[in-house]
């Protein structure tokens, strides 16, 4: 459980992160979504008291972050894969934090396990670590408390398809069980297949949130019919909006249910009803920051 | 849409309330920055070379000093050199690797106390100090037995238990001064240089300055901390040069180590 209320950082004139409200609920997946430089790391900073809050508040399970007697046994945190020592070896410092949490050291050889970091990995220094490798690390470092809810930046950075996938299904199992799951990331796809829930952020601010249900839905349905123009006619009096998708498809902005009972009721044949493309969340996302990200003015 | 939600909810099995761990004691907190600074390859090799130059330097006395000069003084002397400088880059790197090397970004979630974390650093920082010397001296004593049979003479103690006091204070002094840059400066380098700068130019500039301005060498027992930590390695101090070193540490030492300190507690990590 992670609430943020009315959080505001800035610096010197900029609002790096401008009056932010969310929440991030138990069981679920919460993916924070931006572009670059949206304060998504700023945030999460905050939320862990790296950062020092201009106002509003952060609370983690209830309590602030400083609060927390032994954090890293209640909230796991990876805000940056590279911000480990290079000198140290990898099992060091998993060493250092199982230390630091007061776990016994057999922890370290189940982490090690967990994340797939070989015996001979662990033994060499950070310096020579990949980005991938040093994700495992950091994912290692943020689980071997066995938290309850897990902060982590950008993960799925520098991982390869099948770290991916193996991170996806890891998240979603902690989530399973109960846990809390806040990850950032800029990549629509990656968030679109794991998250439950979503905050999209802008510029500092809080564009859009909600389930992905929600807001997939909101980029509405998808309906292919040979005979278009009744099914457009038919949907425009039952009130709902609807636009040409290439030559024999619509794209209205209701549920497909909703779809599917106009089209019986005007005894229009379907050939294709679905939510709107994969793609849905990307232009929504696009859309929602086409106003505040760098690339909006060229877009 | 709400049906999926309620779904994903039922889904997701409450867990159990836990009960809150126990608070991180402070000696925990002193364990894990003891383990911290030799597990790095910089921190090895900083305790090898302190170990090294040791030997060399008691080697050195043996092969290269009169048979006169082969006394206890002169092997702690020549031990103690290299600790000057060794012992404030240990005490820098413990400190400015957090933010160099960026792993504060997960000791200061871990322990969301920078205050707690800098005080655990300066605690074993001033302990490996007291230890290094005292490995230091029990080099040079058996250096000192070892040279003085080669050599054929008499062995001679001359330092007193005094004087391996006021040794220790003025080492853990210097440490300090590495310690309080390191704070101050958070970053590795920078702090090396700062404590070239404090150490071997600022005592020069101070030299100089009083040479041409009276007023400069009137008040300079006072206010050059160089001067006044020379004052310890004689071994006897009088009570108006207890003063002075606690005045010019006062300026030069604590003062910035607070200052120091707010920047750290307020600083971002990133």
């Amino acid at each position: 459980m992670i609430d943020v209320t009315a959080l505001t950082r800035t610096y010197g004139g900029l609002r790096a992160v401008d009056d932010v409200t969310f929440s991030a609920q138990p069981g679920r997946v919460t993916g924070f979504l931006g572009p670059n430089g949206a304060g998504k790391s700023t945030t999460m900073r905050v939320m862990v008291g790296l950062t020092p809050a201009t106002s509003g508040s952060a609370t983690v399970l209830g309590r602030k972050y400083a609060d927390l007697p032994n954090p890293g046994r209640e909230v796991g945190v990876l805000l940056d894969a590279s911000a480990q020592h290079a000198g140290r070896t990898g099992r060091e410092t998993l060493r250092v934090a199982a230390r630091t949490m007061g776990l016994p050291m057999s922890r370290v050889d189940e982490l090690l396990d967990l994340v797939s970091l070989t015996g001979t990995e662990a033994e060499r220094r950070v310096k020579n670590y990949s980005l991938g490798m040093r994700q495992r690390l950091g994912i290692a470092t943020a689980l071997i408390g066995d938290p309850e809810v897990l902060i982590l930046d950008e993960p799925a950075n520098g991982l390869d398809p099948a770290g991916i996938r193996w991170m996806r299904d890891l998240l979603r199992g902690f989530a399973n069980k109960g846990g809390t799951v806040l990850l950032s990331s800029h990549l629509l796809h990656e968030i679109e297949v794991i998250a439950d829930d979503l905050v999209v952020i802008g510029q500092g601010r809080i564009v859009a949130q909600g389930t992905k249900a929600e807001l997939l839905a909101s980029a509405g349905t998808l309906v292919r019919s040979t005979a278009i123009e009744e099914l457009a006619q038919a949907l425009e009096q039952r009130g709902v909006t609807a636009v040409a998708s290439g030559r024999d498809a619509l794209r209205a902005e209701a549920e497909a249910d909703l779809v599917g009972q106009v089209a019986l009721a005007a005894g229009v044949p379907l050939t294709e009803l679905r939510a709107a493309d994969g793609a849905g969340l990307e232009e929504m996302f696009l859309e929602l920051t086409a106003d505040t990200s760098r690339e909006g003015a060229a877009a | 849409m709400t049906a999926t939600t309620v779904e994903d909810l039922d889904r997701a099995p409450a867990r159990a309330a836990r009960t809150a761990p126990a608070p991180i004691p402070f000696s925990r907190l002193m364990t894990v920055e003891l383990v911290k600074m030799f597990n790095t390859r910089a921190g090895f090799w900083l305790i090898m070379s302190m170990a090294g130059t040791a030997l060399i330097a008691t080697a050195s006395v043996i092969l290269f000093a009169p048979d006169s000069a082969m006394t206890y003084d002169n092997f702690g002397a020549a031990i103690g050199v290299p600790m000057t400088l060794l012992l404030p880059v240990m005490a820098i790197l413990s400190v400015t690797s957090e933010w160099s090397q960026r792993s504060g970004l997960t000791t200061f979630t871990l322990v969301p106390h920078r205050g707690r974390v800098i005080r655990a650093k300066m605690v074993v920082a001033i302990a490996i100090g007291a230890v290094s010397i005292g490995v230091a001296l029990a080099i040079g004593a058996l250096g000192n037995i070892v040279g003085s049979a080669i050599a054929g003479v008499d062995t001679v103690w001359d330092i007193s238990a005094n004087q391996i006091t006021m040794l220790v204070l003025a080492n853990v002094l210097n440490l300090l001064i590495g310690f309080m840059l390191g704070v101050l400066i958070r970053n590795s380098p920078g702090a090396i240089v700062g404590f070239v700068v404090y150490s071997f130019v600022l005592p020069t500039l101070s030299m100089v300055l009083g040479n041409f301005q009276q007023w400069w060498e009137d008040l300079r027992p006072w206010l050059d901390f160089n001067w006044a930590q020379g004052e310890l390695y004689d071994g006897q101090l009088t009570s108006t040069q207890w003063a002075q070193l606690g005045t010019a540490g006062l300026i030069w030492l604590v003062v910035p180590l607070a200052v120091g300190l707010v920047m750290v507690m307020r600083s971002e990590v990133k």
